[in-house]
């Protein structure tokens, strides 16, 4: 269920930063930023290059501690808890670089990301299920990787790797998905084909994508949140944002 | 579904040629001197001490092929599993010593020790000796591993603390006062379980369980590598930190592999003692354990069947040159070293998966069977 544009913050938000701050030798990444997610919403996240997009995923997901501010999901602290941690708690992450396991097949890849057990040792004696094939035979289907499923993630074209990160976020089933750049590398019809699967996989999660692609962030028709020098310069439908003179002066102005 | 059968895959093939070759030179060593086949003893000594150089092989690859762990300190778990043995030897000598003390090895009472320390208890038992070769390593690795993985210290730094780890054990064991006979070591060894250990017949058993427990290390390791395990290995190898985002601890991944190839490699230096009749801290040496490391390198890492060739060649090439030109042996392994590298960046396993056909030429096939055929 996508959420009515125009959600007021909520105490039971999903996802709640505020005021957070991040200095990379004294580079401000994250200025005091404030975003709130609902349960159950997508939000497109835009802004130019260096804006910090990236820098609140890694944030969000434990890779780097903010120096100010505070992260919660589900009203948990995230600022106290490692990427693992994070992860289990019900947060995947698609990269910017798709980061896939290139000397696995597509099919191992997605048998590593299925939700459940993590404990190394566990590993040793785990045998395949017929529910966990099952599971990963949907997901080849979903994403189109079938007739690639026994070759290695390495061999895949960029396009095809996206594909498999947003698979592996589909196999790990966590409550938000984090989707940074998923279109990047793939034509015009690929890219809507992943507007379509985000859509569809926000029937069922919540989800933040960043994206610079215009089309594709009009196609997912969602609420809109700029990003500038690290804080939010402007939210709002896809109309209103591109409509405002801020918005415009930033992205012509750079 | 699994199938009724698998195909023998590399690690399969160099089991059973080991156990097979291992057996075969024992057995005709046995042979009466003047038959044609007979093999001579220093064959058989030669041969076992290989096998043993071999386990550490597969100890090394383990780390280093499979999970990306470059380790320059393996030396130092293959030392400690032959300190462990040598100990239950040096109990086995008794009264035979040159000082004849029942209580005390010929070095301790050479020190005026009066007693026993207590980390010598127990070590007259085989079995014991036996366990203390597995628990001393992988004791030393599960705190190493444990501090080292958690703080995150990888790549080269943490083949720099390896380094250091053994060096530091070396300057330990040659330190008199430690008990365990300084720069001398343990040696003159009698027997084992009873046995003599100059017979023919001691020396072929002891050929062929180094053969055995070397294909045993091979299979046990072929399972965990063809577990789900082993395809988080190579996950932590090719993308540690995204292992972390889907919620795996890659630090407990490695921390596991690491301690196993520690056994591992205790297992080779118990068999390496025993057949070679001495263990003295030059064994924790760091050029020990890059040796080790060339043994794999040129073998082919990243499978089982090139370390075991590799120790098995790079060794019988060492015995071959310092017979001949003993001052230019190191100049020859760092040619041979510098020469893989450049030239044969998978070793001599990778220069059989280039003969195969393309499409089968993958990195660790091993790894992606497993899960395949259990698909229906
Ligand atoms: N680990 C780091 N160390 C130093 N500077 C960093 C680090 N990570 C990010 N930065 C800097 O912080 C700023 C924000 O980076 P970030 O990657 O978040 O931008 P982005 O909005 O994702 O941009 P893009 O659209 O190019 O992906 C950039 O100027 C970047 O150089
Ligand atoms: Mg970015």
């Amino acid at each position: 269920m996508t959420a009515p544009i125009g959600t007021p913050a909520t105490p039971s938000s999903l996802l709640y930063l505020d005021a957070v701050s991040v200095t990379f030798d004294g580079f401000r990444a994250l200025n005091k930023l404030s975003l709130v997610l609902a349960h159950g919403e997508m939000r497109a996240i835009i802004g130019p290059n260096g804006a910090g997009k990236t820098t609140m995923m890694d944030v969000i997901t434990g890779k780097t501690r903010p120096d100010t501010g505070e992260v919660a999901f589900r009203g948990v602290d995230l600022t106290r808890m490692d990427e693992p941690a994070i992860a289990r708690l019900g947060i995947g992450r698609k990269f910017q670089k798709p980061t896939v396991f290139e000397h696995l097949t597509v099919r191992t890849n997605l048998l590593l990301s299925l939700k459940g057990g993590r404990q190394a040792f566990a590993a040793l004696f785990a045998r395949l299920t017929s529910d966990e094939a099952g599971r990963i035979e949907a997901i080849l289907a979903r994403t189109r990787l079938a007739p690639h499923a026994n070759r290695m993630a390495g061999a895949l074209s960029h396009g095809q790797k996206q594909w498999l990160e947003i698979g592996m976020l589909l196999g790990q089933d966590p409550e938000l998905l984090l989707v940074d750049e998923p279109v990047a590398g793939m034509t015009d019809a690929e890219t809507m084909q992943t507007a379509d699967l985000l859509r569809d996989i926000n029937r069922t999660h919540s989800v933040v994508v960043v994206e610079h692609d215009m089309a594709f962030v009009r196609a997912l028709g969602v609420r809109v949140t700029v990003l500038h020098e690290g804080s939010v310069l402007a939210e709002g439908s896809v109309e209103q944002v591109s409509a405002n003179p801020r918005v415009v002066e930033v992205y012509l102005g750079r | 579904m699994r199938l009724p059968w698998r195909p023998l895959s590399g690690a399969d093939w160099a089991a059973v040629c080991v156990l097979s070759g291992g057996s075969a030179l024992a057995l005709l060593s046995l042979l009466p001197e003047g038959s044609p086949l007979h093999v001579p003893q220093f064959a058989v000594g030669l041969a076992g001490k290989y096998l043993a150089y071999a386990i550490l092989a597969v100890a090394v690859d383990l780390v280093w092929g499979f999970a990306g762990i470059l380790t320059l300190g393996h030396a130092a778990f293959f030392a400690l599993g032959g300190y462990a043995m040598g100990m239950y030897l040096m109990r086995e000598i008794g009264t035979r010593g040159v000082y004849g003390n029942p209580n005390l090895p010929d070095f301790m009472v050479f020190l005026s020790w009066d007693h026993l320390p207590w980390y010598w208890y127990g070590f007259s038992h085989l079995p014991f000796a036996l366990l203390m070769a597995l628990l001393a390593p992988g004791a030393l690795a599960g705190c190493f591993g444990w501090l080292a993985f958690r703080s995150r210290v990888s790549g080269v730094y943490l083949s720099i603390i390896t380094q250091a780890l053994t060096y530091a054990l070396m300057l330990a064991f040659f330190r008199n006062d430690m008990g365990f006979g300084g720069n001398n070591g343990l040696t003159d060894f009698k027997d084992v379980a009873g046995a003599n250990l100059h017979q023919p017949g001691t020396r072929a058993a002891l050929l062929a369980l180094t053969a055995l427990a070397l294909a045993f290390c091979l299979l046990a390791s072929r399972a965990i590598l063809g577990s789900r395990f082993g395809a988080l290995l190579v996950a932590v190898r090719d993308a540690e930190s995204r292992t972390r985002f889907i919620g795996y601890r890659p630090e407990h991944i490695k921390l596991l592999v690491w301690v196993y190839s520690a056994l591992i490699a205790g297992v080779g230096g118990a068999f390496y003692v025993i057949q070679v009749g001495i263990i003295n801290p030059g064994e924790f040496a760091p050029g020990n354990s890059i040796e080790a490391v060339i043994w794999v390198a040129v073998g082919g890492r990243g499978t089982l069947w090139g370390p075991v060739l590799g120790a098995l060649l790079v060794n019988l090439g060492k015995t071959l040159f310092t017979g001949l030109l003993p001052e230019l042996w190191l100049y020859a392994l760092g040619l041979l070293f510098i020469l893989t590298t450049l030239f044969l960046p998978r070793g001599v396993a990778g220069l059989w998966r280039a003969a195969k056909p393309a499409g089968a030429a993958e990195v660790t096939p091993e790894m992606t069977s497993a899960d395949h055929e259990a698909v229906p």
